[in-house]
């Protein structure tokens, strides 16, 4: 049976988060967390070739004990089993020392339930935005990257080949790719599905798997958590929010209004810079 | 069932720790048929400058098939030395190939930094030979510096672009980054200069090209928000479908894009690549105008950083406003069309009545 893993990150919900004003700092207290919006996506398409091919899919996520929540409403969507990897050891892990922890995990998740197919991730992190732990992730596990996918176009199971369409800044890129595979989840990919009845039942009685350092006796711990990350944040600062004052355009007759505007537009560089006539 | 490869997990990497040969900047060109990525020139200008800061040389490395004329424009645009590998089997993209000259070159070279654009390809590659190597990789960064200790700080927006993180790598070279496009600019071309050119032979081991490119359909229709000068963007007050054919107009009269807020998308009156914001694209264009959207943080994110902010809404205490150079109280259906026939007027000198004009996007666009 084909054995699909899904990687889901639960992170703060960015909407909420704001800049304490006195000490300019993040407050992150009180912050709602979710599941990573793109890590939907690689969920939804992983359910749906289980709903056409029959699968194992086997959703995994490096995080505090809190991430069961995430966890389970991955279950109450259709995921079979679900692995926390948690351990004070993993905190303040960069992308390196992330994909190291994930496709250690991955590995572990093939010795108990089979080699994998396709591990989906999602395109990036609304918290860490940076897209770079799912090529890690490939690259350790020594298979390909299919990244940005936007499109599955097929899977045959005979050849075991996958099709899909690459999003690029200038078009679509249709590529053929044998498994195993990572792919990379855009939000184009499909519209993620509610929990099911039976879903959710199963989710309130499911308890994820939890894995510690202590469950990985080949791990190198100096490779894990902040001693493993080679990138080292030195400062952070809150960008001046911009003064921008307001200049009101009289707006009773939009003809005005719009000649207006041009006058205003035409008195800065942007001719120059856009090269208007 | 086909015969499946073998895999040789990488887990348990080991690195050198003698750095002290590493020197020299170096930017992976990135290019489709031979035509180079706006940013990849823009990044070749930023890193001149942090080389000769670091007082080492600026190189470049090009990949791809028929690709000398590149390697030439590459010392045009500010490179020293630049290697040069090129082999039908590179034609395309794909990660394994284009990886295997890339760790060639760093291991042979030994470049202390590199830089890629944050483009989908650059962040890719970048994030592949960086778990190879291993190495740090800061994503996306906004700001380039070196310090006295020849690091590099790579300044990147972190939390939806509420703060900014400088991120160091103190314990492996090369220290690698990817960059926006749009943030910095370009050394003028100057056919004057004139770098060396170094061969590298293709690495293609007949595993690594597994993976097809089988086609790339060009989308007329896609939007570059990114690369875009001016965008004209239309949120939830637009009402429908239809009205973004007026924001079409404005736009192709000032010679931009289409952008959307997510309520808008979210509603289907226009595709996803046109979101600006958290969960779209995140965009800097010259001009930005926000047409019947109210300002949400998440799409405000997205858009901030635009050198000039236009704002057209009929409630005054939208929140738009307050990031806005310019704001207009008013009903969008009639101001929109009112500024693209200005528009065209002004920019056709005034002389001819709309109508009759040429596009101005097409004179417009790239000069
Ligand atoms: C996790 C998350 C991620 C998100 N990501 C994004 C994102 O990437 N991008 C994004 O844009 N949003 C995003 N959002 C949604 C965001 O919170 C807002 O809901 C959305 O931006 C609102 O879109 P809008 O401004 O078009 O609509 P509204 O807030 O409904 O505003 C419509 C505006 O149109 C004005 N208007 C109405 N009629 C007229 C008229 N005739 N003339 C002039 N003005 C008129 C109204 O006064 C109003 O200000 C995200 C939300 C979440 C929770």
């Amino acid at each position: 049976m084909l054995h699909l893993v899904v990687c889901i990150k639960q992170v703060p919900d960015s909407r909420e988060i704001r800049i304490d004003p006195k000490t300019n700092t993040l407050v992150r207290l009180g912050v709602p967390a979710i599941i990573n919006y793109y890590d939907l996506h690689g969920l939804e398409e992983a359910l749906r070739l289980k709903d056409e091919f029959g699968a194992r899919v086997t959703v995994v996520s490096m995080g505090p004990p809190s991430a069961e929540k995430a966890l389970r409403q991955c279950v109450s969507m259709g995921a079979d089993e679900a692995v926390l990897v948690s351990d004070r050891a993993f905190a303040g892990a960069d992308t390196l020392a992330t994909s190291y922890v994930v496709a250690l995990t991955i590995q572990k998740v093939e010795e108990r339930w089979g080699t994998v197919d396709i591990v989906f991730c999602g395109k990036q992190t609304l918290d860490g935005d940076t897209g770079q732990v799912g090529p890690g992730v490939a690259c350790r596990l020594d298979i390909d990257q299919l990244t940005y996918v936007e499109k599955l176009e097929s899977l045959d199971l005979e050849t075991r080949e996958v099709t899909v369409h690459r999003h690029l800044e200038d078009g679509v890129e249709r590529v053929k790719a044998r498994l195993p595979v990572l792919i990379t989840a855009l939000a184009e990919l499909n519209r993620p599905r509610r929990a099911s009845l039976p879903g959710i039942l199963r989710a309130a009685r499911y308890q994820p798997i939890v894995w510690t350092t202590n469950d990985f006796p080949t791990i190198d711990r100096a490779k894990i958590g902040l001693r493993g990350s080679p990138t080292i944040v030195s400062k952070t600062w809150v960008p001046e929010p911009k003064q921008v004052q307001t200049e009101w355009l009289p707006s009773e007759d939009s003809a005005a209004a719009a000649t207006a505007l041009l006058d205003h537009l035409y008195s800065t560089d942007l001719p120059q810079k856009l090269g208007w006539a | 069932m086909a015969e499946e490869r073998k895999r040789k997990p990488m887990i348990g990497l080991q690195s050198d720790t003698d750095w002290s040969e590493y020197r020299g900047v170096m930017v992976v060109v990135e290019q489709r048929a031979g035509v180079a990525k706006a940013v990849s020139w823009q990044l070749l200008g930023e890193a001149r400058r942090l080389a000769d800061k670091l007082e080492s040389p600026l190189l470049a490395l090009v990949i791809g098939h028929q690709v000398q004329g590149l390697a030439r424009e590459a010392g045009y645009h500010g490179a020293d030395r630049v290697y040069i590998c090129d082999s039908p089997e590179l034609a395309s993209y794909r990660t394994r190939p284009y990886s295997r000259v890339c760790l060639y070159v760093i291991r042979e070279y030994k470049p202390e930094i590199v830089l890629m654009g944050a483009t989908y390809a650059g962040r890719d590659l970048a994030g592949a030979i960086a778990t190879h190597l291993p190495t740090g990789l800061t994503a996306d960064s906004t700001q380039l510096d070196v310090d006295d200790e020849r690091l590099l700080l790579a300044s990147r927006p972190a939390f939806s672009e509420k703060m900014l993180a400088t991120i160091l790598c103190k314990q492996f070279k090369p220290q690698m980054a990817t960059a926006r496009a749009g943030v910095f600019e370009a050394l003028p071309r100057d056919e004057a200069r004139s770098a060396e050119i170094v061969v590298v032979p293709p690495q293609i081991d007949p595993e690594d090209i597994s993976t097809q490119v089988l086609g790339f359909v060009e989308s007329l229709e896609r939007v570059n928000l990114e690369d875009a000068d001016v965008i004209v963007a239309g949120g939830r007050g637009l009402g429908g479908p239809g009205a973004f054919s007026l924001l079409k107009e404005l736009a192709d009269a000032l010679g931009g894009e289409v952008g959307a807020s997510r309520a808008a998308v979210d509603l289907g009156w226009i595709g996803h690549d046109h979101q600006v914001g958290q969960t779209g694209t995140t965009v800097r264009p010259k001009l930005y105008i926000a047409v019947g959207i109210s300002g949400a943080v998440q799409h405000v994110v997205g858009m901030q950083n635009s050198t000039y902010i236009v704002a057209i809404n009929k409630d005054s205490e939208a929140p738009i406003f307050r990031f806005a150079n310019y704001g207009i109280k008013g009903d969008l259906f009639q101001i929109v069309p009112a500024l693209a026939q200005a528009v065209r007027a002004r920019r056709s000198g005034g002389l001819s009545p709309e109508g009759v004009l040429e596009p101005m996007s097409a004179a417009g666009r790239g000069e």
